[in-house]
């Protein structure tokens, strides 16, 4: 092995890659703009969504309750909804998203409410709706302070407090600091995409360098030079790391923007309190250096096996058949790790992509399990020794470098 | 100097099981002369050239390339081999100075060597104009200079040409044809496979005709005319692979 040969061959592919736009797209450009794109872009528009349907009254339908008059012009009054008899398709209309909740009195309901013994009120709505869902949680409010009211009202006319109905609150408190709760969320989401991304920087680096050159012809150019196959695989295959490490690298950067960002736009400081009195997600520093060393053996790992997939091709277009079905094979022990419930145990640690998964989620929230840590280093680090081994094996073989 | 000694390969096939692609091929090309393998698409010429570059692995039998043999030595004969094909294509993103320079840094040049090389083969073969210039914005005719370039930086003994001039116009075949003299007339031994049967009378000493992986004839024109009574070339090569077929 001679590392003068192999960084000549490095520095080679690193500059053909450089000059290459569709490698400075899949190595860069997606990187830096899918982070910010999905979390910015992403929390922006649902907050846009859900704050326009807050805004939105409510077209709801009364269904019955013609001899409770008194409760059909409190709804009125409140102002929180457009207050129509139902008509006889209205299961029909609240499906079509005309109106968004029906609500049904029974019938003697209000008389039954000053006796104290009123029948159930039914909430209609379309489940998993947005804007059908807020309606039925209004009308439910609507329906909760209504009946507290009455209660109040039952109590005080037998000459009992109010209190007596609710002799006590059960107050939940969380023992997490905010940030760290933050943290937890994007720790679940984060690593799905650093892992992604990481498959995506190698994947057209691999291609080119390996199916790409054998259908341009310069693979054989390249293996009439003395250097050796051993050599040719290390210095390719540094290039398809680098790919893979600088997508990861970009999409960092770009996401440390993108929070400090949100941050900047959204509160006063990192951590702090939102308007609605929420903690802004942040990410523990020593969390994300974390995440980048465990995410080093993972990157080693995609780079052999894509190398070794493209290698085998005839052409590039062959290449992206065999490499595409990996995408979805990553995708899935990404989910797993993003799964609520799923702890890291030792058998996990030994699965690749979910053991990363697990424990970059925990690393991010603050968490350092270190006999975990060092269990999935080493297996994943042992992992990606073999792939570039076999990456190796396949390159000496003539029937997979002249397959034509 | 080469020397095949019954360099013989064997492909593997799923479905039709082995492949004899070159059978027991012997043949020595002497320096300052060239050896040209005439056969036909699919004659195991090729397959032949590729084993003598260390491309491909010998089956049995071995060559001696250089002094060195295949089979154990094959980096010290790739470093004296200078191969030369229309699949052997350049990086279209590199300049023609940064192809030359990685190829001669792949074949152990030093830097202030690799440079003094630059400048000597771009005088030569009349490259300083595009030098700089990325290969794919390179015309045809300079494309192949920059592949000369790029086959003989490290100045090997041996040269290697396989159909060169395949698809090329005519005024950059008639250059290529130039250059394998010139490989000649500077001692290089040389190897040149062709199926056009002008340049093998053109440029070879000897002439090997290959057909399904055996060497059928080897001689000089003169004993290939000899031996098959006929006068064009073109007679003779096919008097050599079909024997029974008529004029």
């Amino acid at each position: 092995m001679s590392w003068r040969t192999i960084r000549t061959i490095y520095a080679k592919e690193f500059t053909d890659s450089v000059r290459d736009r569709r490698a400075l797209v899949s190595m860069i450009v997606l990187p830096t703009v899918i982070m910010p794109l999905l979390i910015f872009g992403f929390a922006k528009t649902a907050s846009v969504i859900i704050s326009k349907a807050r805004e939105e009254i409510p077209r709801v339908m009364v269904v019955g309750g013609a001899d409770s008059p008194g409760i059909r012009a409190e709804l009125v009054g409140s102002g929180r909804f457009k207050v129509e008899s139902a008509t006889p398709d209205w299961r029909i209309l609240v499906s079509d998203k005309k109106v968004r909740a029906a609500v049904e009195i029974p019938a003697g309901f209000e008389k039954a409410l000053d006796l104290g013994s009123a029948p159930a009120i039914t909430l209609y709505d379309y489940q998993g709706e947005l804007k059908s869902g807020l309606a039925a949680d209004q009308l439910s409010d609507f329906f909760t302070k209504l009946r507290n009211r009455a209660t109040a009202r039952l109590l005080a006319a037998r000459g009992l407090p109010a209190s007596i109905a609710r002799p006590f609150d059960v107050v939940r408190a969380n023992v997490a600091p905010p940030e760290k709760v933050g943290g937890n969320v994007l720790g679940g989401i984060i690593p799905y995409f650093i892992i992604f991304l990481c498959l995506m920087g190698a994947m057209y680096p691999a291609m080119d360098l390996t199916a790409g050159e054998k259908e341009r012809g310069t693979m054989e150019t390249l293996l009439c030079c003395p250097a050796s196959r051993t050599d040719i695989v290390l210095g390719k295959f540094l290039m398809v790391l680098t790919g893979s490490l600088s997508a990861v690298m970009f999409s960092i950067v770009s996401l440390g923007l993108t929070v400090f960002g949100l941050g900047s736009a959204m509160m006063p400081g990192p951590g702090g309190p939102l308007a609605h009195g929420a903690a802004m997600p942040t990410i523990d520093l020593l969390g994300i250096l974390g995440l980048l060393a465990m995410v080093a053996p993972v990157a080693v790992l995609f780079s052999a096996i894509l190398f070794t997939l493209s290698l085998y091709a005839k052409s590039s277009k062959e290449a992206q058949t065999y490499v595409t079905p990996l995408a979805f094979a990553v995708v899935f022990p990404c989910i797993v790790g993003m799964l609520p419930g799923i702890e890291l145990n030792y058998h996990l640690a030994l699965v690749p992509i979910v053991n990363i998964s697990l424990v970059c989620k925990e690393m991010l929230s603050g968490v350092w399990h270190w006999g975990y840590i060092a269990v999935i280093f080493g297996s994943m680090a042992l992992y990606a020794a073999a792939a570039l081994g076999l990456a190796v094996r396949m390159f000496r073989r003539e029937d997979v470098i002249f397959r034509t | 100097m080469i020397e095949a000694r019954s360099l013989t390969k064997t492909f593997r096939d799923r479905r039709k099981g082995a492949i004899v692609g070159v059978d027991a091929v012997s043949f020595r090309v002497a320096p300052g002369s060239i050896y040209g393998l005439l056969g036909a698409n699919g004659a195991g010429k090729t397959t032949t050239l590729r084993l003598l570059a260390t491309l491909l692995k010998p089956t049995s039998g071995t060559a001696i390339v250089a002094g060195f043999d295949v089979t154990r030595d094959p980096d010290r004969v790739r470093a004296n081999v200078g191969f030369l094909a229309t699949s052997t294509a350049l990086y279209a993103r590199l300049t023609a100075r940064e192809m030359i320079a990685y190829f001669g840094r792949l074949n152990g040049l030093g830097e202030a060597t690799l440079r003094e090389r630059i400048r000597s083969l771009a005088d030569e073969l009349e490259m300083h104009e595009f030098l700089d210039r990325r290969i794919d914005k390179l015309s045809t005719g300079m494309k192949q200079k920059t592949s000369i370039a790029r086959t003989i930086v490290h100045d090997p003994q041996v040269m290697i040409f396989d159909e060169p001039t395949v698809g090329l116009d005519v005024m950059t075949a008639r250059a290529i044809v130039r250059f394998v003299l010139e490989c000649r007339g500077r001692g290089k031994t040389v190897i040149y496979s062709t199926h056009v049967m002008s340049e093998a009378q053109k440029l070879c000493d000897v002439i090997g005709v290959i057909h399904g992986g055996v060497l059928r004839a080897e001689g000089t024109l003169a004993e290939l005319r000899a031996r098959t009574g006929e006068t064009d070339l073109e007679e003779c090569f096919v008097r050599i692979v079909a024997p029974g077929e008529g004029r």
